[in-house]
């Protein structure tokens, strides 16, 4: 019988436990996020110059430095982040579930997962475009020539549905090869199983760097399709999705206004300018608004620097990937980055 | 009129007994109103709705190996049945490539000879002692990712091509009368069965079953090819054609490291089955074989086997069903089993639940058609006691 008395108190506790665990769901993630002190951040840690792990154990990358951003505004701390590796597969279920509260991990925003998958997307931080890599000596030249060959490609990625799609629209026949480890999907391609492998642009020049000769590689000149990477949250959060959003216009927003981790300090204190004083929050309440203290915007340029100031570090000429930024300009230097007004 | 003083009823155990299956059935109905309150309030936060509608929808995403016929614009539905298909393609040849290794390495650890008992031992122990997961990569990348790509490739007697893109076997192609064929031939198995039944009943004595098999066999076969000149089952060799390999069949690298290294790795299991089913046969069945004068070869398939099967069978049957079930391991080497379209499916629509609930309603209904399968047989070799 005590045994009985014992499952009968742990069912009934287990019960109230689940029912705690919804009631609190009713609250902003926000709430939960600042009262905990940390950001659970989703990324992929294989990539580098989005988010990797390096030699050091500290993780880098563009994709790292936007949980960072997040965590400066939230806590002055670029390092109360606690970051969580996840596959392609896991991403969506991780912030479905709050297993993660934001998502940085070179996710296209789509309108399926936008709309249907329970997501919420925050401003693109990088746009890339789908590419094909293969080997300079294997005859192929366009996508008509991958005819009849295999394709290597990772599972869940919308990389997969471009291509099928693209090759129904041309009518090329291809065996696709997908693996849902996307380290697997690049040792298969080196193996030779596969003619060619896929994925964003940005991506392959990043794996590129990684095999043992990357000049016998070429990436393709067709771009198969628009791949706009951005962070997401889950849906029906509209106080926390604020955050993240306001935390990456800040970040673009700071270059356009000529606001660097070196001058934020003194132009917060010092500006006449109004528009810096209303947007470093020395006028006026634009953080309180959001949720969040209203000199946000100067803890996360004096952390992390801005757009251009993280795009340099993890991707620029000085890095080994060396990607121009092309459409990852500002707008008014002929890019699609563009904020829209503090106030 | 009482005879007996009735017992109080919270003293009945029959009372405590129905008391507690209600509990337990209360319980779990509680238990699970709960996970289902939780699950649906959580995906009305955000926004999802329940249901299977999705598998309606295109699915836009492309399959490597269809066995059944399947392009980008059908809908998920039909992607899931590919996925189905392919899985029980590995399942079923795995199952009969791993009983017959299996068989003959349980049997090759007990025999005489000093080198193939050693040599068994050291594949049982090696294999049965080893993630699968880990044996999987090393099939696919050091294995087959290991030959060469065409146009050069490692020939075989058979022939047999080994290239890195296809593995090529010669194999039976069907003509334009093999389903006629098929059918005339089901129709002469019935006669003999119904020749043998109306046998055995008579109790006279009749020809063993198997020679009326091969006889109806060899007839229907010689009808087929001396009377109307026409090939039951073509027999295909693959060639090599210029740049490419046509022809026989041919298994992709996935296809091919999945099948044998589920195999490979089941049939230790089976062999380890085998020996201990043979081992458990009393000692005095091989002795009063052997006083008999019956050779070693009929011993073990006359008197050992029949006896070992009924220890056998039903532990061969969770192997069978380990088999099915580490199919999925599938995903990890890029072939496209059930369980890869399924988390393809459902990383697209973002449907974790519907997308989980149905792998594992098939997966519980292939698990039990095997393990029904198998219950049957082992009824048929049981010891019928009287």
């Amino acid at each position: 019988m005590r045994q009985w008395h014992s499952f009968i108190v742990t069912t009934v506790l287990m019960g109230l436990s689940l029912a705690g665990c919804s009631q609190q769901q009713r609250q902003s993630q926000l709430d939960t996020i600042i009262s905990r002190g940390n950001v659970v951040c989703g990324v992929s840690g294989e990539l580098p110059g989005f988010s990797f792990v390096g030699q050091d154990g500290k993780y880098s990358g563009l994709d790292v430095d936007v949980c960072r951003a997040i965590a400066a505004a939230l806590f002055d701390n670029p390092e109360a982040v606690e970051f969580r590796n996840l596959n392609a597969k896991e991403r969506f279920t991780a912030v479905q579930t709050g297993e993660v509260d934001v998502l940085s991990r070179n996710t296209t925003w789509t309108m399926s997962r936008d709309t249907s998958v329970g997501l919420e997307f925050a401003p693109t931080v990088f746009y890339d475009g789908q590419g094909v890599m293969v080997k300079q000596n294997g005859g192929i030249k366009s996508l008509t020539d991958l005819k009849g060959r295999s394709i290597c490609t990772q599972t869940g990625t919308t990389n997969e549905q471009n291509l099928a799609d693209e090759m129904r629209k041309r009518n090329i026949n291809y065996t696709p090869v997908v693996f849902e480890d996307v380290n697997i999907v690049f040792a298969t391609y080196q193996e030779g199983r596969c003619d060619a492998v896929t994925s964003d642009r940005s991506q392959l020049l990043s794996r590129r760097s990684a095999l043992p000769k990357p000049e016998e590689h070429v990436i393709l000149t067709d771009v198969v399709s628009k791949e706009p990477l951005a962070p997401a949250v889950a849906a029906g959060d509209a106080k926390w999705n604020d955050a993240v959003r306001w935390t990456i216009y800040t970040l673009i927003n700071a270059e356009e206004m000529g606001i660097n981790s070196k001058n934020v300090t003194q132009l917060a204190s010092s500006s006449k300018d109004p528009g810096v004083r209303r947007f470093l929050g020395a006028e006026g309440n634009l953080g309180e608004g959001a949720g969040l203290p209203n000199d946000f915007t100067v803890r996360i340029i004096k952390h992390v620097g801005n757009y251009g100031e993280i795009y340099d570090r993890n991707l620029g000429p000085k890095t080994k990937l060396n990607l121009p930024r092309g459409q990852n300009q500002l707008w008014n230097q002929g890019g699609l980055l563009y904020a829209p007004p503090f106030r | 009129m009482k005879t007996q003083r009735s017992v109080p009823l919270w003293r009945d155990v029959r009372f405590w007994w129905v008391v507690g299956q209600v509990l337990v059935v209360l319980l779990t109905a509680i238990a699970i109103a709960i996970f289902w309150s939780n699950l649906s309030r959580n995906l009305q936060q955000l926004g999802i709705q329940f249901g299977f509608g999705f598998l309606n929808s295109q699915a836009a995403f492309d399959i490597g190996e269809t066995p059944i016929s399947y392009r980008p614009s059908d809908n998920y539905a039909r992607a899931l049945q590919v996925g189905l298909a392919n899985s029980l393609r590995v399942t079923v040849f795995g199952i009969v490539l791993a009983t017959v290794v299996g068989v003959t390495a349980g049997i090759a650890r007990l025999s005489d000879n000093w080198l193939v008992r050693q040599l068994a031992l050291v594949y049982v122990e090696t294999l049965r002692n080893t993630p699968l997961l880990l044996q999987l990569f090393f099939w696919y990348f050091a294995v087959f990712l290991g030959f060469p790509r065409l146009p050069a490739h490692i020939q075989l007697p058979g022939p047999i091509y080994l290239t890195q893109q296809t593995v090529a076997l010669p194999w039976f192609h069907v003509t334009r009368d093999t389903d006629v064929w098929l059918l005339l031939l089901s129709a002469n198995l019935l006669l003999v069965w119904a020749w043998h039944w109306w046998g055995s009943r008579a109790a006279a004595p009749t020809v063993p079953l198997l020679l009326k098999l091969l006889g109806t066999l060899a007839v229907t076969v010689a009808i087929a090819l001396i009377i109307f000149e026409t090939e039951i089952l073509g027999w295909d060799a693959p060639r090599i054609v210029a740049d490419s390999i046509e022809g026989g069949l041919q298994l992709s690298p996935e296809f091919a490291a999945l099948l044998v290294g589920l195999s490979l790795y089941t049939a230790t299991f089976i062999a380890e089955i085998v020996r201990g089913g043979v081992q458990s046969v009393s000692q005095g069945q091989w002795e009063a074989a052997r006083a008999l004068g019956l050779r070693p070869s009929y011993i073990l398939r006359l008197v050992i086997f029949p006896q070992a099967l009924r220890s056998i069978v039903p532990s061969l049957g969770n192997q069978y069903l380990n088999l099915a079930k580490n199919s999925s391991l599938a995903i990890a080497i890029g072939y496209s089993d059930l369980y890869a379209v399924a988390s393809t499916t459902y990383n697209q629509t973002g449907r974790a639940v519907e997308v989980m609930v149905l792998i594992s309603v098939t997966y519980l209904s292939i698990s039990l058609v095997i393990s029904g399968l198998i219950n049957w047989y082992n009824r048929t070799v049981q010891l019928v006691e009287r």
